[in-house]
């Protein structure tokens, strides 16, 4: 009843082809970017913003850039965490040795600098595909995070390579509370996520999907192979880069090489299993559902098992529930949360009738 | 030239250890087409259950067994609970589902246990072989040689399994063709169960010759990292591509820290195994021993 789009004709192709095409999720985006925007900033507390719903943001936007990859053009790749980093690093750089540079351009030359490791780490899936393309990506997550390391002129010769990120600064307001720095985020996501959504659905997403389904297909009816993939790996190492851009300057802070490890990439590929490979709104809800779930087990633990299990043990018991828990949504949702949000979708549109 | 020899014959070596996790991989891979990312904490979990029980006051035989019995039960209860539900699905949501595994996996173990860093005895000493540094100089430590001698049996073992028994031609009809083996009457789920009981079993052996060279701690959930490049170098489905990768990757990775290292900086076994692999992969895309893959539209 709620979701029913009969006598939503469509009279123009411009109708036909814009991004939202039911009303109903016109207004529901509208509705939640109104929330987002202006509700959240004033209802959450401080350490919400902080702690949570900025990291949720971050991951999201990492998470989308891996579903680009991953999800559209079907590259497995274990090295999102490094192209993070690379991204990081480049922004902090671009801040350190340009004056006056701008912190949005740095962002995005972050991104870019992501990208262009990307292409580079990218090459190898001409020739090598699946598993074997997913152990090579592995060589991108340790050897960036080496060179890194190792080279100092990417940390400015500070020991151990940690940077302490510059405080953010655009036409003179400086993002130094939480509201700000989340709005900050939220816009810049929000943005990207608009652009895959518009990515996706265009000839080059479409190019990425064949791609993915069966390449030598693809290839037979004239889609550039090597144009296509290597896109896809520098779109998704542009988002990966401008997430660890944000993940420095507006969350973290101060960040090492080494907090970009190979458990970082690991958890941006849960975030889309999860959320559901292949679908934007999926890259969302996985990262809700990764970074909310050892928080919501944290406290679980603590206020209900702190004087019954000593902390050695609750632990190891978060790290089986978090484990099992994975599995568990694997089995009962092979798709992800986004096919749930889906099945609901079919529900609502009947509903309340049963057929 | 010796100092050559010397460090060529240590990385042999130490590749056997590492050939020892893919092992593991290829096993499960070749059966069931999952990518097992778990082997790794199967090594950390075998090798803590069999130092813990050698604590409850067990002797060296009856801790191996029930060490054993213990791996063949988990890999059961994975099939059962893990598997049998993903049977279908595509091959990176079982990746998935057994980087779940891993986590769950070393929760119990750490939970059961204790996470303390223990050592492990085997009686034999980490000291060079004796009349061959006499001989010609060259230092080969008596471990590294107990743990090749150990790899060969463990092959020739497994190669006599696969290839002489009625179950052994079951699990080779299963890797060559699931529907052909099911049609002919194999039961796919108990070969799945006896292949992980028998990576299990690889991952105890492994285990115990990890731990015993570097002590049972958390780090040896890490060997799985080690044995990837292997893995992907020998190919994911040859059990010689295993044996093989291994050799090459300790080897070109303790030449590489030695003569490379000090020019950029040292630390570079953390990658060069890979980008190794890497270069390997880029003349031959599926490995040396690796199945050629041929796409048909």
């Amino acid at each position: 009843m709620l979701y029913r789009e009969a006598g939503q004709f469509k009279t123009s192709y411009a109708a036909d082809q814009q991004i939202f095409p039911i009303r109903q999720d016109r207004i529901g985006i509208l509705i939640i970017l109104a929330i987002a925007f202006f509700a959240v900033p004033m209802l959450f507390s401080e350490y919400w913003l902080k702690a949570i719903l900025i990291p949720f943001l971050i991951f999201s936007l990492a998470a989308l850039g891996l579903n680009i990859l991953t999800g559209y053009a079907g590259q497995l790749s274990l090295g999102s965490a490094a192209f993070m980093a690379v991204g990081a690093f480049a922004s902090y750089n671009f801040m350190l040795r340009v004056d006056g540079m701008p912190i949005l351009l740095a962002f995005i030359g972050g991104g870019l600098a992501a990208a262009a490791v990307g292409i580079a780490f990218g090459l190898p899936s001409l020739r090598i595909k699946g598993f074997y393309l997913a152990v090579a990506t592995l060589a991108a997550q340790f050897f960036i995070v080496w060179l890194l390391t190792k080279v100092g002129w990417f940390s400015n010769y500070s020991s151990s390579g940690v940077i302490t990120a510059q405080d953010m600064e655009i036409l003179g307001y400086r993002f130094v509370t939480p509201e700000a720095k989340y709005l900050l985020v939220l816009a810049i996501v929000v943005v990207l996520a608009l652009l895959a959504k518009n990515m996706v659905r265009s000839s080059v997403g479409r190019a990425w999907m064949a791609v993915r389904d069966m390449d030598v297909a693809a290839e037979v009816i004239g889609i550039r192979i090597m144009h296509t993939k290597l896109l896809a790996f520098a779109v998704s190492s542009f988002y990966c880069g401008v997430a660890g851009a944000l993940y420095a300057f507006a969350y973290i802070g101060t960040v090492e090489p080494e907090g970009f490890s190979l458990d970082l990439s690991f958890k941006i590929l849960f975030m889309i299993i999860i959320g559901g490979v292949g679908s934007i709104s999926g890259a969302f809800l996985g990262a809700a559902f990764i970074v909310l779930l050892p928080i919501a087990l944290d406290v679980i633990v603590q206020q209900w098992l702190a004087g019954v299990l000593p902390p050695s043990v609750s632990s190891n018991l978060q790290l089986i529930v978090f484990g099992g828990l994975i599995i568990f949504f694997l089995i009962v949702e092979p798709h992800g949360l986004a096919r749930l949000w889906q099945i609901g979708k079919e529900k609502l549109r009947l509903w309340p009738f049963p057929h | 030239m010796q100092f050559f020899i010397e460090v060529l014959l240590g990385g042999l070596l130490s590749g056997v250890m590492y050939s020892f996790v893919a092992l593991g991989f290829v096993l499960i891979y070749k059966a069931s087409g999952v990518f097992n990312f778990a082997q790794g904490a199967m090594v950390f979990a075998a090798a803590l259950t069999f130092v813990g029980f050698q604590e409850m006051g067990l002797p060296f035989p009856a801790a191996l067994l029930a060490a054993f019995a213990v791996m063949v039960v988990l890999g059961i209860v994975t099939e059962r609970v893990v598997l049998r539900p993903l049977v279908n699905q595509p091959p990176i949501t079982l990746f998935m589902a057994t980087i779940g595994l891993t986590y769950v996996i070393e929760g119990l173990a750490q939970g059961v246990w204790g996470a303390n860093v223990r050592g492990l005895e085997l009686g034999i000493e980490d000291v060079p072989v004796q009349w061959l540094m006499d001989s010609t100089g060259i230092g080969v430590s008596t471990f590294d040689l107990f743990g090749a001698g150990v790899a060969a049996l463990l092959v020739t073992l497994l190669a006599l399994f696969f290839q002489y028994t009625r179950i052994g031609r079951a699990l080779r009809a299963v890797a060559d063709d699931h529907q052909a083996a099911l049609s002919i009457g194999i039961p796919l789920q108990t070969i799945w169960r006896i292949v992980w009981a028998v990576a299990g079993f690889v991952a105890l052996v492994a285990g115990l010759i990890w731990g015993a060279r570097n002590g049972v701690s958390f780090s040896l959930t890490f060997t799985a990292l080690k044995a990837l490049p292997v893995l992907i170098l020998g190919g994911f489905t040859s059990i010689p591509g295993a044996i093989v990768g291994g050799l090459i990757i300790g080897s070109t990775e303790k030449l590489a820290e030695v003569y490379l290292g000090e020019y950029v900086g040292g630390g570079i076994d953390s990658w060069f195994p890979y980008v190794m692999a890497l270069a390997f992969l880029l003349v031959r895309p599926e490995g040396l021993f690796g199945e050629k893959h041929i796409d048909r539209v």
